[in-house]
């Protein structure tokens, strides 16, 4: 957890570290307490007739997860549960009712919460209180989940408790926008999940409404070698560094932080964040002229085997590599590749394609575009390249800075429900660069503007808007 | 953890033992030790068949992983299980990916093998697999999607239904690596897009068809009126009082375009229409910089029904377009890099989807997209247009 100190509370390979059994709420038996034959003769409280056809064909079905939830409920019985045993049972019955109705049966809003934080949990209730009472509350709990969503099974098991004895049982694996989510918990509960989360499993709440939502993040350093910064170790302190900023909405609307190793995008920063961080580098591609010839000798399948469902031939590097570069840098003799580094805009392509010949650059740093939204209000944007290159190391000073100058602005300038991407629309480019400290440069557009409505500053017109007409006139007579 | 309907916490005095601001649990506890060992080493990878990946450090460790489907609307019994699995293969660690793919990561190639076949073999009662792996290379990953009605207020279409349908339907893309690109598929259940489905290969929307109706008897007494008035994007809204002396607002049918922004602000100005809703399709878009910019997907059919419980007019778009494209298709070549290159009236014309008069925009910046050009290929389409004019 972000306490100085246990940073290491549920490490395994750290002795006395904490375990499961440290934490757990059910026993055993309560864990294993129903048969496979019990759950094929279950029968949930309501009729689901069109639930049903949904447990048919291969891909997991929901129903058929909700269903065994609801048996294990059932069978752990009303005393070993603070929420109602039959929530999942009138869950299926609610959806079911949407599935022949057409319609949402969730009303709008309810402002729930813990105290101190103005984010991290969302309220909602049904419409048809009477007919399905057990969820009448059916609140959705934002866990701030590790960087790169990894787990032991001692800290899942715990969570699982405390999700099943609190809440509904189900969750969210993972929310979009990057949390754990515990789904379907009662206002009452909302207090001492916060509590036995921050307690006993050292995690915290996400982030919801006008505050900086959950940061997420590629897997980084810590399985790609496509990784030009350590996404993990960033997205991890640019969260303890704005706790305040996540947990008390004082924004206009959402911000979103996402963290992307490099410019494949695992994570869709340049789509869906207010700050996208891009890995990139500056120096040259790093070639191995021996995995080269294995790739051009067809030992070696091309993007790692990624195609391997097809027969689309022996791989060709003039072809596959040479030929679809998009700024033509590449050059291809038979023996060797060259690389004119220069003219190379860092697609990826040719490393996608040959990974173990072809490798980024080792003087590694990050790009920063800005203000990536979905289309509510003012239309889709993706994010504007602002920072061509900066160096992303411990403890990210100089980000930091620039996270700063943003916030500060933003703050003050943002219109209600407004994201930076639209205030920026409003306000333009120019401005915001303004607000950055940093000169205008062409990577920041797809090509010069084709209007001539260009505005200048007063001061930059010699003598200035203040004109004299008389005088005017004794150039030019009415 | 604690027990009872109030556990540690008192009421009396909440501010005691208080712990806040203490953030997500810190990554590096939750690492597999060959992830430790090798964090930041990794030179190279390769996928040994569809769901099993080996990365390559320059320490010579190699770390396998197989990656295995999830719906990301999941029980805590369903991630037990999960947690049984990973306790007995690979000392107790997992992840998930931003797809909501699960990830188990060993050094141990023929557990990795034996763990996926264990995967692959595990099913509901109700017939589905459990964990199917898969969802590497040139596959359909994981569909991401929103809550739909099993949690929203505001969707126009379920979420875990139309993707557990379309999975279904495209279930051998997600197991076998045979199409031209990666293929990346996302559903959100409105237009405020929690799943940002904006620049996915195909996007599969909830739309609705129908203005708000609106409850004059509470719509003044919750709702900011000037906030609501606000909210509209296309100012299609007006402040009143109604003939009973009522605060309430007027909605410009002819103006609205359903988008739902002014019930995000006012419970009184509900959307949801059985009749009015259904899903929007858009094809074409993408996150990633190889080769081509990112680009924004495409509306190529503006509505479908909801059809429950399988949505079958969805479901059969997809699977058809992800054929032609399959077919037709460069290597290397993403849907909208595909549809880009052969042009658009041949997607349409390919795919046999019909090109209405709603797939010209008539938002702001419509003249945006209209082709300014003598450039075009000729498809059924421009003879109709030959013809109405007694061109030919």
């Amino acid at each position: 957890m972000g306490i100085p100190g246990q940073e290491h509370l549920w490490d395994k390979e750290v002795e006395g570290h904490r375990t499961y059994n440290d934490v757990r709420i059910f026993t055993d038996e309560q864990l294993k307490n129903y048969t496979e034959e019990e759950l094929k003769n279950f029968k949930p409280k309501h009729d689901s007739k069109m639930l049903d056809e949904l447990e048919k064909g291969p891909w997991p079905s929901f129903v058929s997860d909700i269903k065994r939830e609801a048996l294990h409920r059932h069978k752990l019985g009303q005393d070993n549960l603070m929420i109602p045993a039959e929530i999942c049972d009138d869950l299926l019955g609610i959806v079911e009712l949407s599935y022949k109705e057409g319609e949402t049966h969730w009303k709008h809003g309810g402002i729930v919460g813990v105290l101190g934080y103005g984010g991290g949990i969302v309220g909602r209730y049904n419409d048809q209180q009477a007919k399905f009472p057990n969820i009448a509350h059916f609140h959705t709990i934002r866990v701030n989940q590790p960087s790169a969503k990894f787990y032991t099974t001692d800290w899942l098991r715990g969570f699982c408790d405390i999700a099943e004895y609190r809440g509904s049982g189900l969750t969210n694996m993972h929310g979009s926008t990057g949390d754990l989510v515990i789904l379907g918990s009662f206002s009452d509960q909302l207090e001492p999940i916060f509590f036995d989360l921050t307690h006993d499993l050292g995690v915290d709440l996400g982030g919801s409404g006008g505050n900086l939502r959950t940061p997420s993040d590629c897997i980084g350093k810590a399985r790609c070698e496509f990784a030009c910064y350590d996404t993990m170790d960033m997205c991890y302190e640019m969260t303890m560094q704005y706790q305040d900023e996540l947990h008390r909405p004082a924004f206009p609307y959402k911000f979103k932080f996402k963290f992307d190793g490099c410019p494949n995008g695992c994570v869709a920063s340049i789509a869906r964040s207010d700050m996208a961080y891009i890995g990139t580098w500056k120096d040259d591609i790093r070639i191995n002229a021996d995995a080269v010839k294995a790739y051009a000798a067809g030992e070696i399948p091309a993007d790692g085997g990624g195609f391997a469902g097809r027969d689309w031939g022996k791989f060709d590097i003039q072809k596959e590599v040479i030929n679809l570069c998009p700024t033509q840098c590449m050059q291809w003799d038979g023996k060797k590749i060259s690389i004119n580094n220069a003219e190379c805009n860092r697609c990826m392509h040719c490393i996608d394609a040959m990974p173990e010949a072809l490798r980024v650059g080792a003087d590694q740093g990050v790009s920063i575009l800005f203000g990536a939204k979905a289309p509510i209000l003012e239309g889709a944007q993706m994010a504007t390249m602002t920072i061509p290159f900066m160096y992303a190391n411990k403890p990210y000073d100089t980000l930091k800075a620039v996270v700063g100058k943003v916030f500060d602005w933003w703050t003050e300038e943002g219109k209600n429900r407004e994201r930076i991407g639209e205030t920026i629309q409003r306000v333009s480019l120019k401005t915001f660069i303004e607000v950055l400290g940093i000169p205008p440069m062409p990577q920041m557009v797809k090509e010069p503007r084709s209007n001539p409505y260009v505005f200048f500053k007063e001061s930059e017109v010699p003598g200035g808007w203040t004109r004299d007409i008389n005088a005017y006139r004794t150039r030019h007579p009415r | 953890m604690s027990k009872g309907k109030l556990g540690y916490f008192n009421p009396q005095k909440p501010q005691e033992g208080r712990i806040t601001d203490i953030g997500p649990n810190h990554f590096e506890q939750m690492l597999p030790p060959v992830i430790r060992r090798n964090y930041g080493k990794w030179v190279s990878h390769r996928i040994l068949e569809p769901g099993l990946l080996v990365h390559v450090s320059e320490t010579g460790e190699k770390a396998f992983t197989v990656r295995a489907a999830a719906p990301r609307l999941m029980s805590v019994e369903h991630i037990r299980e999960i947690c049984d699995i990973a306790d007995k293969y690979c000392k107790g660690y997992l992840r998930f990916t931003t797809r909501n793919n699960i990830e188990f990561i060993l050094d141990d190639e023929a557990k990795a093998k034996a763990l996926k076949t264990d995967l692959d073999s595990r099913k509901h009662v109700g017939g589905s697999f459990k964990f199917p792996t898969g969802g590497t290379g040139m596959s359909m990953s994981n569909i991401v999607h929103t809550q739909g009605w099993v949690h929203c207020h505001t969707p126009a279409t379920d979420a875990s239904g139309p993707v557990k349908a379309t999975a279904d339907v495209m279930f051998d893309e997600f197991k076998n690596m045979r199409l031209p690109a990666k293929l990346r598929v996302a559903l959100a259940c409105c237009l405020n897009m929690c799943g940002a489905v904006h620049c996915s290969d195909i996007a599969l929307l909830g739309y609705h068809r129908k203005p708000p109706a609106i409850d004059h008897e509470v719509l003044g007494k919750v709702c900011e009126i000037p906030l609501v008035v606000a909210a509209c994007p296309l100012y299609a809204i007006k402040p009143i009082t109604t003939a009973e002396g009522k605060k309430s607002v007027t909605v410009n049918n002819e103006k609205c375009m359903y988008c739902g922004n002014c019930y995000t602000m006012c419970l009184g100005l509900p959307l949801a229409d059985a009749e009015g809703d259904g899903i929007a399709i858009l094809v074409g878009g993408k996150i990633s910089n190889r080769m081509s910019m990112p680009k924004f997907s495409k509306v190529i059919i503006p509505w479908l029904p909801n059809n429950r419980p399988r949505w079958p007019e969805v479901t059969s778009v997809v699977k058809n377009i992800v054929e032609v494209w399959a077919k037709d298709a460069n290597k290397y070549e993403r849907l909208g890099d595909w549809a880009a290159r052969i042009s658009w009236e041949k997607f349409f014309e390919k795919t046999g989807i019909p090109f209405t008069e709603k797939s010209l925009d008539d938002y702001r910046l419509a003249v945006d997209t209209y082709r300014t050009s003598t450039q075009f290929k000729y498809t059924s389409h421009s003879w109709a247009v030959s013809k109405a004019v007694n061109g030919i």
